[in-house]
């Protein structure tokens, strides 16, 4: 089995983000990259299936700028056995559809039998790539996975939303997001650092996936921004000690904002 | 004017809030249109009305709500190419954003996610997005295509417009490509313990390392239960364990808008922070008076939850008499 994990560097979820005023995109030397937590999950379980299906390889995929190219180390140093990356200075602004039109050329240059993503990134946090490379790829999608079993070509998944757990069957190929706590990602090894480092590293170009430069990037973007403002600070703000009567206090505030 | 298009949701007969919520901001877009995944009641047909729905399109078939995404997708395609619209509206709930996404693919059209606010300037759909937490506005629109606009829940008050709508029974041919669709065979509803759910309540109560234990959240909840809320935790309290993963509020977990969340022993982590700062009024009960959840609280106490909670509980109780 052949299973392509898509990655993304984002600023590190604990940090401050912000937009570039200058075009109004990711400011991303506001903050550290790192390898986006929720694809840790993606990684981890891709390691997984390999693990229990003979003969699988696992190839980790990012478009980004050239220092994406540490979160791809990061999934490497995890067990991954190739990277791919998609790096051209014409991507910068792509929005989703972009990325997806982008990624999904590059899964079909790689060849796939199963494709694993996060269930959305921890800084635009949209939740539609999934959806989208399985529209694009025209394969199943089994999105929003608490739990992955294959067995052949036979794909089950544990589907979990806010309003129901299902029961999701499809046949290979077919596109997978996990969730958080699907499973508890392993942290690299020494070995598994130093292995990272002779383990084969690709780049991709625009050109090499025969797409147009006119059709990503901001110009290419089916989105625009208008504007982008800091939120205004929040009102005025009291803080007191509790002296014996604080649930009192609390029930008079609410009180006074019709909140009971 | 011409038509938006809303998806609803509806279970046992009864609309989904923020379903009414999309109608009232469709009405500033155009004609609001209801779309409904079966056949409606008429309790549903009914309510929808009562939101301002002029017309109902119901579309009734197995292949809707057995493939994930694919049907629906394919469902509002064809409306889109028969009425139209000016835009598609739904619930920015994680089913949302992906049927948005790839209806976004097969029409070539932009998508905008958890939209907070919608409006029509100069003839263009202009979507508001609180971004990074809550720390940023984000004003967008989109540049080629119907737009495709999930809106989260809470972001506009429901306003009752009354019509008669029609309805209408509308066909959708869903390609049954062998294979190519993840079927659904088995589905269960979720239920919070009669609660509401976590993204839709106006009010919300959270619970963070503060609680100290599993079964001190009984306290939450109960304090829940007298506010008619919803029960959130803090990523410290779902990672140790006290309280389930999926009320996570959080970077990692559920945003959540409503008109009133009370954070007990939660220290505020950007982490948490960004996934309720938009509350419309925060209060906070922390015994660390440096805790950063301060920065945020309209109201604040410096104290111990496990005195403070049950004493606002009763305080309560003895105020709705």
């Amino acid at each position: 089995m052949r299973i392509v994990v898509c990655v993304k560097q984002v600023p590190d979820t604990w940090s401050e983000k912000r937009l570039d005023p200058a075009d109004q995109t990711l400011d991303r030397a506001a903050a550290e990259g790192v390898i986006d937590e929720l694809d840790t999950y993606a990684v981890e379980e891709a390691l997984r299936l390999k693990e229990s299906h003979d003969g699988s390889t696992v190839v980790v995929l990012t478009m980004g700028p050239a220092g994406a190219a540490d979160t791809l180390r990061k999934a490497l140093s995890m067990g991954a056995d190739e990277a791919v990356h998609v790096v051209d200075g014409a991507l910068h602004g792509s929005d989703a559809l972009a990325t997806s039109l982008v990624l999904a050329k590059a899964i079909e240059h790689i060849g796939y039998d199963l494709v694993v993503l996060g269930s959305e990134s921890t800084d635009a946090r949209m939740g539609v790539l999934a959806a989208m490379l399985a529209e694009r790829l025209g394969v199943p999608q089994a999105t929003l996975a608490n739990s992955v079993e294959v067995d052949g070509s036979a794909l089950r998944i544990a589907r979990i939303t806010a309003t129901a757990e299902s029961a999701v069957e499809a046949s290979l190929p077919a596109v997978v997001s996990v969730l958080e706590k699907i499973n508890e990602p392993r942290y690299p090894s020494f070995k598994g650092i130093m292995a990272a480092k002779s383990k084969p590293t690709s780049t991709l170009s625009l050109p090499d996936l025969g797409i147009d430069a006119s059709s990503v990037g901001l110009a290419g973007a089916a989105t625009v921004v208008l504007d982008s403002t800091q939120r205004p600070p929040r009102g005025e703000r009291t803080v007191i000690k509790d002296d014996g009567d604080a649930g009192a206090r609390i029930a008079d505030f609410l009180a006074s904002h019709k909140l009971l | 004017m011409a038509d938006v298009l809303v998806l609803t949701e509806h279970a046992d007969g009864v609309v989904a809030k923020p379903t009414l919520e999309l109608l009232t901001l469709a009405a500033r877009l155009g004609t609001p249109v209801a779309v409904v995944i079966g056949t409606p009641s008429a309790e549903v047909v009914e309510k929808l009305g009562a939101y301002g729905a002029s017309t109902i399109l119901s579309a009734d078939d197995d292949a809707l709500t057995s493939s994930v995404g694919a049907g629906v997708v394919s469902l509002l395609e064809s409306l889109v190419a028969s009425r139209s619209p000016v835009a598609v509206l739904l619930t920015s709930t994680a089913e949302g954003k992906e049927i948005a996404g790839r209806l976004g693919v097969r029409l070539d059209a932009g998508v905008l996610t958890d939209a907070v606010d919608v409006t029509l300037s100069d003839g263009s759909v202009v979507v508001e997005q609180s971004v990074f937490g809550g720390s940023t506005i984000v004003h967008s629109r989109v540049a080629r295509g119907v737009p495709i606009v999930t809106v989260r829940p809470n972001s506009v008050a429901p306003a009752e417009s009354p019509s008669s709508p029609a309805v209408e029974q509308v066909s959708v041919s869903v390609p049954a490509e062998g294979g190519r669709h993840a079927v659904v065979t088995s589905r269960s509803a979720v239920t919070a313990g009669g609660r509401p759910g976590l993204t839709e309540a106006s009010v919300v109560v959270a619970g963070g390392r503060g609680v100290g234990a599993a079964e001190k959240f009984a306290l939450i909840e109960e304090l829940a239960d007298v506010l008619s809320a919803a029960v959130g935790a803090s990523r410290a309290a779902t990672d140790a364990g006290w309280y389930p993963h999926a009320a996570q509020v959080g970077q990692t977990g559920v945003t959540v808008a409503p008109q009133l969340y009370i954070a007990c022993g939660i220290s505020g982590a950007i982490q948490h922070r960004a996934g309720m700062q938009t509350a419309k009024t925060i209060v906070a009960i922390n015994k660390d008076a440096e805790a950063p959840i301060f920065e945020l609280a309209d109201f604040g106490v410096v104290g111990d939850l496990h005195t403070v909670v049950p004493q606002l509980i009763e305080e309560i109780k003895k105020r709705k008499g």
